[in-house]
């Protein structure tokens, strides 16, 4: 199974999230009608599945809500980078999202940590439209 | 609402559980056949009384999956279902079969889940290399293929060691408790020969002394695939007068379904088996106490102790002293997963959740041998799908 780990492929509807990453921001869909954040990117509110979703840049800062330290890599292509540091931020507007924890002791990771961004610059010669990947290190 | 119990189980059968299969490599409509066969056989019905079949996916065909069986084994059917829950699809395969027998459009349906080796394809195609992502899609527009892969949350084991280290920072982890599951399971697997463990019984130390996996999560925590199949027939109470067994009736059911991906539960430790139990209990009038025997599907050791809680054995934060204060075992006081379960017995793919309802069967018909549940008349029994994202729950009732 040699092939390299899969880029983000955005779609129409999800590159402004990737596309705001490579300039080294956040940027997540929030619902004009009830207010709720979304994410991922969607064409319907995952609230009130209104059609009138806006983009907002946000801080993008947020807690850990869990994590896991994986001795064995949970695919071949991430058998590089063991342990894999995979954790679940919970941002300050409540929704949640896939990451990676860079710049952090391993026993210093915990649930309820505060997190900000690092923009991850992913094997950019394969940029696929979303090769910044949204990682978090401790805030 | 639901079930009046006029649909029952009459007859099981499954191929032994090998690690390393050695025996004959048959496709998947050959396991239909055979099972099916053997099934029918155990419960002492002929191929012409099978109207109705319930299957998942099978290689042979991307698409028409019931038709192909149908016509496979000769079989005219009023009902086809191919049920895509992934580890929930038997349970719900069953309460659907029950369901359809007694709306009256059919009075047999078989449930079966091949799990053996297919033989080696002589001209292969080229492998899907985004098979190595287990449950976790890598099509493009999948939300999991864009969201979940590029960040190494693939396949099944990140996602539940996830969900266990939140459960966790919310209760407490009591890892000799987590770890007391697999042991008790796996002395249950030394009285069923067809486990892949038979012959292997270990310790909570053992399991805390194993491979550390994906933190907290240690190899003997999380299943072992092998090879196997396992099959159910479900039939009107008209038909199983007939049979050779004791009937064992489907009396209640419940199904949900949230997120693909646990990141986006609502609170990853309150788990969909809750109100799938709570519907199951309701419509068959049921409750935790008149449970003998919880079959509860076992892919890793946090879904069967957050099953025992959200399924209402216990209370929320209270299953780590539950399963410290009984003795899981097929002669304990409460019973769970008494063929091994899968963590026991091994998980032949598909069919792993298959292994759950049929030793349910075993149990209620009195047919457990050397680990048979003193007067067990009343199961229930779970499944579970993807990363905590479908479960599935049916009470299990001897006649």
């Amino acid at each position: 199974m040699d092939f390299p780990r899969p880029l983000p492929r955005p779609t129409p509807t999800s590159q402004p999230f990737w596309d705001a990453l490579a300039n080294h921001e956040v940027s997540i869909q929030q619902c004009e009608d009830c207010d709720g954040w979304v994410f991922y990117p969607r064409t319907h509110c995952s609230h009130c599945l209104s059609p009138a979703l806006v983009w907002r840049l946000i801080v993008g800062t947020g807690h850990i809500y869990t994590y896991t330290v994986a001795r064995r890599p949970t695919a071949p292509q991430f058998a590089d980078d063991l342990p894999q540091l995979i954790a679940v931020i919970e941002l300050d507007e409540g929704v949640r999202l896939n990451t990676v924890m860079v710049n952090v002791e391993i026993d210093d990771l915990a649930v309820g940590m505060r997190v900000k961004p690092v923009f991850h610059a992913e094997r950019p010669e394969a940029d696929l439209g979303g090769s910044v990947l949204l990682y978090f290190e401790p805030a | 609402m639901g079930l009046k119990g006029e649909a029952v189980i009459v007859g099981v059968a499954d191929y032994p559980n090998e690690r390393r299969y050695t025996g004959k490599r048959k496709f998947y409509l050959e396991q239909w056949a055979e099972l099916t066969h053997l099934a029918l056989a155990d419960a002492g019905l002929a191929k012409g009384d099978v109207d109705g079949i319930c299957c998942s996916s099978i290689p042979e065909t991307g698409m028409f999956a019931p038709a192909t069986i149908a016509e496979y084994l000769g079989l005219h059917v009023n009902f086809a279902e191919t049920v895509d829950l992934g580890g929930a699809s038997s349970v719900s395969m069953i309460w659907r079969a029950a369901a359809a027998i007694e709306l009256g459009i059919c009075q047999a349906v078989v449930c079966a889940a091949p799990g053996l080796p297919m033989p080696s394809n002589p001209t292969p195609r080229q492998p899907d290399p985004t098979r190595v992502f287990g449950s976790t899609s890598a099509n493009w527009g999948s939300p999991q293929a864009e969201f979940d892969v590029p960040y190494g949350n693939v396949a099944q084991n990140a996602g539940y060691a996830l969900i266990a280290q939140r459960y966790g920072a919310e209760y407490g982890y009591d890892e000799r408790a987590l770890a007391k599951i697999a042991a008790d399971q796996r002395t249950n697997a030394q009285g069923n020969p067809q486990a892949v463990f038979c012959g292997q019984p270990i310790t909570i130390d053992d399991v805390l002394a194993s491979k550390m996996i994906a933190e907290p999560l240690h190899i003997l925590e999380i299943v072992m695939p092998c090879a196997g199949g396992s099959v159910v027939v479900v039939a009107s109470r008209e038909l199983a007068a007939r049979c050779r067994h004791r009937s064992v009736a489907v009396t209640g059911f419940g199904e949900r379904l949230t997120t693909k991906s646990t990141t986006y539960a609502d609170d990853m430790t309150v788990t969909p088996v809750g109100p799938a139990a709570a519907s199951a209990f309701a419509m068959s009038g049921k409750t935790c106490g008149d449970i003998n025997v919880l079959e509860a599907y076992d892919c890793y050791t946090i879904t069967v102790l957050l099953t025992i809680e959200d399924s209402g054995f216990c209370g929320k934060g209270e299953g780590a002293a539950f399963i410290n204060d009984n003795d899981l075992t097929f002669a304990g006081s409460f019973p769970v997963n008494t063929h091994g379960g899968q963590l026991g017995a091994g998980q032949a793919g598909m069919a792993g959740g298959m292994s759950q309802p049929v030793e349910a069967v075993r149990q209620i018909m009195g047919r457990a041998d050397g680990r048979q549940v003193k007067s067990c008349d009343v199961a229930l029994v779970t499944g579970t799908g993807g990363i905590m994202s479908e479960q599935s729950a049916i009470v299990l009732e001897g006649a």
